[in-house]
């Protein structure tokens, strides 16, 4: 696990690559809240996400709720196959009100649904 | 921080493999009496855990597979699919499948493409039984007497999870649990609860804190969604509302779940389960009700108290947990062990007899009465020791018996002959690598006995016998060793057969007629001896027996027939109850030990020096003895006793003299294996340690056999 940091006109983008799950969640607590001291406006780019469980869900809630309670803004982006798949199960994809880009199959069944 | 599925993973493979063999037997039991609920049931459930453990796993494979396998026994279950007798060896392939595809998952590898077109062509049969009636039945739902409102508007069960804060510690994913969920039916909303995630400071990422509401659109009962949660049940807070519950059991659940009222009250309408207009009476309903806030009853009083769920549901609920505490208590009883350390315990006991011996061989040379007598209080304590050591490793033979109850069953389905298997002395105990050993030897004897003790059923008609076949397994303690049986009541051995074989093999000479009945049936011990006129499938390839003797052998047993012709044969395996000591007989060669196992000894005599002109052998009352010198077979040097003797030596029928200085007679010795450097050495199987301290080398009799008529031969 490994988070990539860029800074861009006062915008922090974090590029969290591999898994983010129970195995790593005590490192990544730390490593988001103190990216989120950082800057107020920080985007999430979760396209190397590899696996997602509950703790990483957890701590991006957390993320979220801090970033609002302080007035920050937060962003997640680039949504990863397996995001998507938890986001949909746990129907967090308006929890957080990213938009996300359905990949191909999914685009399908939310056609069809619609 | 690393979390380790494996100790849980090797539990679900144990417990799995536990069930199969579970179903096994209930499916057999089926097949005597097909309309035994409790069997159909046992195998059910067998079944259904299997499912839903591998799901906790994400082995989907098994998932899909067990899910199809259950889906048939649900209707058996019901009533709607009838148990054919086919369906019972249907049943059974799927059961080998489902271990299969366990032993893929253990060995962590995917499936192989003949497991996975075995799979699907079991599928496809299993489909054909289950014919229309394809999807499984809602369970139907009694009619709700008590007051408390009229139903709601969800059509939906209603699930409300909260989980404790250590699953994600106990190596579990609540996401699994959900995913799981889904296979049950339609999860048709979730709301992800994070009211209780503490202040960014305090939270512990290793906890979890979320909950979950969801409705489930399914037509499985109570039961089985619970048992989805079987895993985390002490861990997780689980309100289920089924379809068509009505308002008071809302504002009960509202009640007893830790967030804020409102805030659940309008998860729930947002979910469906109800209106908005149903909250606000609900609400105004609470309020006036006051106190019911602050009660927060157990989920099975809350259910017993409403009377919401069925009375079957309950007990069944009940016998499960009562299962569970029975499970438990037979638990107790048994402490696992790793074998080393019973190895170790044994190992200890052998040096613990051993200075035993030295203690009393010190007292008896010093001549201190009392300290004798202590000695010989303590020896009888060492002893005491060594056979409750011993009985450690000691198991029940019934286990291996039972599992032949299939090798029957497929066995005579194959040959189209109808056996019963009959089982006795199930409670036997002998030495647990016995027992890992002696199962391929009996599975050829039994196998053997099917194919050509026991006559067609037309040929046992005619000779007025019971059609069907029985085929018995027996075991019972003789003199310090164990005997297991297996008979048949077929034909028995038949002896012109035998020695016709035998003379065209050249096993025996062609004059060899005068042979006595036992002589005769060990030819079939013989490599290369089949006398069967059909070459079948399972034996008769003339492979086998004469396998089946060296595998007894190896284990210091032996094997011998009694057959009577017309009424059937018994094959007689004795073993010895232990390998770790043995009865032995002790000599002295030079100024060197060694021991030969006690029951091979046959004899002992003085060697005539008048008659050993001839150094090979020795006339032995009108017979021919070979002889082996010890002294020059191991190259020893030393002077020749004053007198020699001969230790006549019998194994498997064959026999001879071993020539030694000295007899001292019988040794309990305490086998210890010989290093790898002495591995090549011919004719010595280990070592023993005397209560001198001093080494004897334990002889390999077979391979003295072996040698000395090679000699006399050459």
């Amino acid at each position: 696990m490994e988070i990539r940091s860029e800074r861009n006109d006062g915008r922090l983008s974090l590029y969290p690559e591999g898994e983010m799950t129970i195995y790593h969640a005590a490192d990544l607590k730390p490593a988001l809240l103190d990216a989120l001291g950082q800057s107020d406006a920080i985007e999430l780019d979760l396209s190397a996400v590899s696996e997602l469980d509950t703790s990483g869900v957890q701590l991006l809630m957390l993320m979220k709720r801090e970033a609002v309670a302080a007035g920050k803004s937060l962003a997640l982006s680039g949504h990863s196959p397996a995001v998507l798949e938890v986001f949909e199960l746990l129907g967090l994809g308006g929890w957080f009100g990213d938009p996300q880009v359905l990949p191909p199959n999914l685009q399908a069944s939310a056609r069809g649904a619609a | 921080m690393s979390l380790d599925l494996g100790e849980a993973l090797q539990t679900f493979f144990a417990e799995s493999r536990g069930l199969l063999q579970d179903m096994e037997e209930s499916l057999l039991r089926l097949e005597s009496e097909s309309d035994d609920a409790e069997s159909i049931n046992a195998v059910f459930r067998a079944a259904h855990t299997i499912k839903g453990s591998s799901g906790m796993f994400g082995l989907d494979a098994i998932v899909a597979f067990t899910h199809k396998v259950e889906n048939l026994l649900d209707q058996v279950r019901n009533g709607a699919v009838p148990l054919k007798e086919g369906m019972i060896g249907l049943l059974l392939a799927c059961r080998d499948h489902i271990e299969r595809l366990l032993d893929f998952a253990a060995a962590g590898e995917e499936m192989d493409a003949d497991a996975r077109t075995h799979g699907e062509a079991l599928t496809a049969q299993l489909s054909q039984c289950l014919g229309k009636s394809a999807t499984v039945p809602a369970e139907a739902v009694s009619p709700l007497e008590s007051a408390g409102g009229r139903p709601m508007a969800g059509d939906t069960w209603h699930i409300s999870l909260r989980f404790g804060q250590d699953v994600l510690k106990n190596g579990m994913d609540p996401l699994s649990f959900l995913r799981y969920l889904g296979t049950l039916g339609e999860i048709c909303h979730l709301a992800t609860l994070a009211d209780a995630l503490p202040a960014a400071a305090e939270m512990d990422p290793e906890c979890c804190y979320l909950g979950f509401e969801l409705c489930l659109k399914s037509d499985v009962d109570k039961a089985r969604i619970e048992a989805v949660f079987e895993f985390v049940r002490d861990d997780c807070d689980l309100h289920i509302l089924p379809p068509g519950s009505k308002q008071a059991d809302y504002l009960r659940l509202i009640a007893a779940l830790p967030e804020d009222n409102a805030r659940l009250g309008e998860l729930l309408v947002a979910s469906g389960a109800m209106t908005a207009r149903e909250l606000e009476m609900i609400l105004t309903a609470q309020e006036s009700a006051g106190a019911s806030q602050a009660t927060q009853k157990p989920l099975g009083e809350i259910l017993v108290e409403r009377q919401i769920v069925q009375p079957e549901l309950v007990n069944a609920a009940l016998s499960k947990q009562k299962d569970a505490r029975n499970r438990q208590a037979q638990e107790a009883k048994f402490i696992r062990v790793h074998a080393d350390k019973l190895d170790h315990l044994i190992n200890l006991v052998g040096e613990l007899v051993i200075s035993g011996a030295g203690v009393g061989l010190q007292a008896a040379r010093n001549k201190d009465a009392t300290l004798m007598e202590s000695v010989s209080g303590m020896a009888r304590l060492v002893e005491d020791i060594r056979d409750g050591a011993m009985r450690l490793r000691m198991v029940e033979i019934g286990e291996t018996f039972n599992r032949f109850r299939r090798v029957v069953r497929d066995v005579s389905k194959e040959i189209g002959k109808d056996i019963e298997l009959v089982i006795e002395g199930e409670g036997t105990e002998l030495d647990k690598t016995v027992v890992d050993k002696i199962g391929d030897p009996l599975t050829h004897l039994m196998r053997n006995a099917m194919d050509h003790g026991i006559e067609p059923a037309e040929l046992r008609a005619s000779r007025g016998k019971p059609v069907k076949g029985t085929l018995k397994l027996n075991a019972y303690h003789e003199s310090g060793g164990i005997v297991i049986e297996v008979s048949d009541d077929g034909g028995g051995l038949n002896r012109e057969r035998i020695l016709a074989k035998a003379r065209e093999k050249g096993l025996i000479p062609d004059d060899g007629g005068n042979l006595s009945d036992a002589e005769v049936w060990k030819l079939i011990f013989e490599a290369g001896f089949s006398t069967a006129e059909q070459v079948s499938n399972l034996s008769g390839r003339g492979v086998g027996m004469d396998v089946v003797r060296r595998n007894i052998e190896a284990l210091r047993g032996t094997v011998d027939i009694e057959s009577h012709a017309g009424l059937g044969s018994i094959f007689r395996i004795r073993l010895p109850l232990t390998l770790a000591i043995i009865d032995g007989f002790l000599m002295g060669v030079g100024d060197g030990h060694y021991v030969v196992p006690l029951d091979m000894v046959q004899e002992c005599l003085e060697l005539d020096p008048a008659r050993s002109e001839q150094r090979d052998y020795i006339n032995l009352r009108g017979e021919v003895l070979p002889l082996l010198r010890v002294k020059e077979h191991f190259g020893l040097g030393g002077r020749a006793g004053r007198r020699e003797n001969v230790v006549v030596v019998n194994s498997a029928g064959r026999k001879a003299g071993l020539v030694v200085d000295e007899l001292k007679g019988e040794f309990q010795a305490v086998i210890k294996p010989l290093a790898a450097m002495f591995a090549k050495v011919r004719g010595v199987t280990g070592s023993t340690i005397l209560g001198s301290g001093e080494v004897a080398l334990v002889l390999e009799v077979p391979a003295l056999l072996t040698e000395a008529a090679r000699k006399l031969a050459a």
